[in-house]
């Protein structure tokens, strides 16, 4: 076969082996049969591994410019091609907060820097100046700079009208808004989920009403203006209800959740774990169960990791003092999975969720592995045990509550245009 | 005093009643009993913990507690150190793992903590060799507290089975009515709250208690009546409208007593806001146990220093885990 320029060979895909060709950075043919080779040829033995295509990760926070000492750009792009993401949408709550060119910038040349062949870096522009929530940002100026929507994200907008017209604004750049969907009032102080634990621990509480509150006004606001809004990490019931019921009547929401909501309840801040703090807070088992109900049958669109690297002496505080994040980027898909294994999901219903939707959603290349799709994809091998521990994980913030846990399902090599961007070695297994 | 063997005694800390059991608490009010004679001496000195050191590390102010503490070691000839000035480098800025670092390089045989933030003692306890003991954290829990409330509830009954205690007040932001709820609950006697609905937990389904919103009904037939302090910054976060109307809701006076058992006792942890939540007669009245929970506090902190520093296996306190 003529220009052919790398050949993977005999990997899973549906279940069956498959061969891949890639030449000139696309997919020439993904085949059921044996495809002869020529000389010229890199041979990649894909046996026993799954075939996957690049995942987007629509919601990290990278922490540079000015808290690199929790992640920087190169760390976070690199934590993100060990664990099969290939793009990253990188929220603005950066010091200073992304929401003018010059920083929408800086951010798109540090990636360019460390990871030249990509994973790629996508700005989130603030949606108002300084994510004060009380002017709107320059939302034209950072669409031209390089931003592929705007968020709040962190810091979310209380005032309706302002939010209103924030939309109506950010249509006109035809990139989406993200929301994260908490009523800031009644949030207020809270550092857990409101409920049975919370009192006894004696600790505030964020009602799982705070974030109905703000997805029913999402939902009212984007039907009100025929406008997309996109909600960002669902937790609960409840917005699931209302999200399933602004579907069922046409509205233009989509909407995210993450694998911590799909596993892990309040119980875990047991004895004021802090790895258990994130925002919003861990639920129910109920809200759980809902969470991965929705996400199964699409009325959760997309998965994202939220990805929140804090320094371990940051974590090591009292839990109202502590921050609100967990580092996701590494372990994704090998939480995931579990719940493939389990028969709750399965695997091409994880990519649909974390790559072929989010590529719709937010206007990016994709590989269905079409011919002439861009050659994205990544090898992953679903019986490989690991330990999360500082050494194995990529992203310098450590904060997840599975560190120290052993997890299965690793990738081996990842490739974007045909190009490698992570191959697993030794060391990064033990 | 000193032929008490409390060689079952396998706590290293006091966080939380929930991590005692029935027999504990037991031990705990006998030893402090036993105690209490010695507050009843010429010489109110034993040599019990003599060479033992205790800091008294109070990141919240509260003089009562802390010189409560502060008398209970003295009186065991413990040497005590007060960390408290709220502007000590021990409390701005730094972080509660560098002040517990630094603690631990004096060599304490127990800390006592008084913090602002929930779980601060456990965070203490689980990084230090030494015995922690939990003066107050945040809204989580007072484990001494609730203590000295069944002490001073056990010397005028015989057995709290089948009493009915009502806590009145602020009950949401109260550590004092959680550890309280606990160890009454445990020791049997029935708890009743009562309070505006704004100052109640979110969730109280799996608590052991009875909800009222009315407290002459929560008054009836009651042996027991603990009233919390009312914190007047709640106000400001408009928990509730003000203190006039919290006062003619709330506050507990003699007519709530007349729906009470008459040998109704009435205790406050102070310190008192009077006229807000207690009537200032009642809290003077024969009725009222608000002195001998002062007198209780001191025997019972003496208890739990003994115990906790005097039990088997323990280590000298120096070595890192
Ligand atoms: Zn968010």
């Amino acid at each position: 076969m003529a220009g052919v320029e790398m050949l993977v060979r005999s990997v899973l895909w549906g279940g069956r082996p498959h061969d891949l060709v890639v030449s000139g950075g696309k997919i020439v043919e993904l085949s059921p049969n044996p495809v002869a080779t020529g000389s010229e040829v890199e041979l990649v033995d894909g046996s026993g591994l799954l075939l996957l295509p690049s995942m987007i990760d629509a919601h990290v926070h990278l922490r540079e410019p000015g808290q690199e000492y929790k992640e920087d750009i190169a760390s976070g792009l690199g934590a993100a091609a060990a664990g099969g993401i290939g793009r990253v949408l990188a929220m603005a709550n950066t010091m200073p907060v992304n929401d003018q060119a010059s920083v929408t910038r800086f951010m798109l040349s540090q990636a360019a820097r460390s990871h030249p062949n990509g994973p790629f870096l996508h700005p989130v522009g603030a949606l108002t100046k300084g994510l004060a929530g009380k002017e709107l940002a320059p939302l034209m100026e950072l669409a031209e700079a390089g931003c592929l929507a705007f968020s709040n994200d962190g810091r979310p907008v209380g005032d309706n009208a302002l939010f209103l017209r924030a939309l109506e604004y950010a249509s006109d750049t035809g990139l989406p808004v993200i929301d994260h969907c908490e009523d800031p009032d009644l949030a207020r102080g809270g550092a857990m989920n409101e409920g049975r634990i919370s009192s006894l621990l004696g600790l505030t509480g964020i009602p799982v009403t705070a974030e109905a509150l703000q997805v029913a006004r999402d939902i009212l606001l984007a039907e009100y203006l025929d406008l997309h809004v996109h909600l960002a990490h669902v937790s609960c019931r409840q917005a699931v209800e209302l999200i399933a019921w602004a579907k069922g009547r046409g509205v233009r929401v989509t909407a995210e959740t993450c694998p911590h909501y799909l596993l892990w309840d309040e119980t875990l801040v047991g004895d004021y774990n802090t790895r258990a703090k994130v925002n919003p807070p861990l639920r129910t088992w109920d809200d759980v169960l809902a969470v991965r109900q929705a996400l199964a049958e699409g009325i959760l669109d997309i998965l994202v990791t939220d990805h929140a690297p804090h320094a371990d002496h940051e974590k090591e505080q009292t839990f109202d003092d502590a921050p609100f994040g967990i580092s996701g980027l590494d372990t994704a898909l090998s939480l995931v999975l579990g719940l493939v294994k389990n028969g709750f999901l399965d695997m091409e219903t994880v990519m649909d969720r974390f790559a072929w939707r989010p590529a719709d959603i937010f206007g990016l290349p994709a590989n269905r592995f079409r011919p002439g799709d861009p050659a994205d994809f990544f090898l992953f091998d679903p019986d490989l045990d690991w330990k999360v521990d500082e050494r194995t994980m990529r992203s310098k913030g450590k904060n997840t509550p599975c560190l120290g846990t052993e997890l299965q399902g690793r990738v081996t090599r990842h490739f974007l245009a045909g190009k490698e961007i992570f191959r697993l070695q030794a060391e990064d297994m033990k | 005093m000193g032929e008490g063997n409390p060689s079952f005694w396998p706590h290293k800390d006091l966080i939380d009643i929930t991590t005692l059991d029935r027999d504990e608490i037991a031990l705990v009010l006998e030893t402090a009993g036993r105690f209490s004679e010695i507050n009843e001496r010429p010489v109110k000195k034993v040599p019990i913990l003599k060479g033992k050191s205790v800091v008294l590390f109070f990141a919240e102010p509260s003089t009562r507690t802390k010189t409560s503490f502060d008398v209970a070691g003295k009186r065991l000839s413990a040497d005590t150190f007060s960390l408290a000035t709220s502007g000590s480098s021990l409390t701005k800025g730094e972080s509660l793992k560098d002040t517990a670092l630094t603690l631990e390089s004096m060599r304490p045989d127990a800390i006592v903590i008084r913090h602002s933030r929930s779980g601060a003692a456990q965070f203490l306890a689980s990084r230090l060799d030494c015995s922690v003991i939990n003066a107050g954290d945040g809204r989580h829990a007072h484990p001494t507290q609730a203590l000295l409330d069944a002490f001073a509830l056990s010397r005028v009954w015989e057995s709290f089975e089948d009493k009915n205690v009502l806590i009145v007040g602020d009950i949401a932001h109260s550590r004092v009515a959680r550890s309280d709820v606990v160890l009454l609950t445990k020791l049997g006697a029935r708890v009743r709250l009562c309070g505006p609905r704004t100052l109640l937990p979110s969730s109280l389904e799996s608590w052991p208690v009875e909800v009222h919103s009315r407290l002459d009904k929560a008054c009836q037939g009651v042996d027991a009546i603990i009233c919390l302090r009312l914190q007047l910054e709640r106000q400001a976060a408009g928990l509730f409208p003000d203190v006039r109307e919290y006062a003619r809701t709330y506050g507990l006076g003699p007519r709530h007593l007349a729906e009470a058992d008459p040998g109704v006792r009435v205790l406050h942890p102070g310190p008192m806001n009077r006229g807000v939540e207690i009537d200032n007669e009642l809290a003077d009245s024969g009725q009222s146990l608000i002195l001998d929970q002062v007198y209780a506090g001191v025997c019972v902190r003496m208890a739990v220093l003994f115990l906790l520093l005097t039990r088997p296996n323990q280590g000298d306190g120096h070595g890192r885990r």
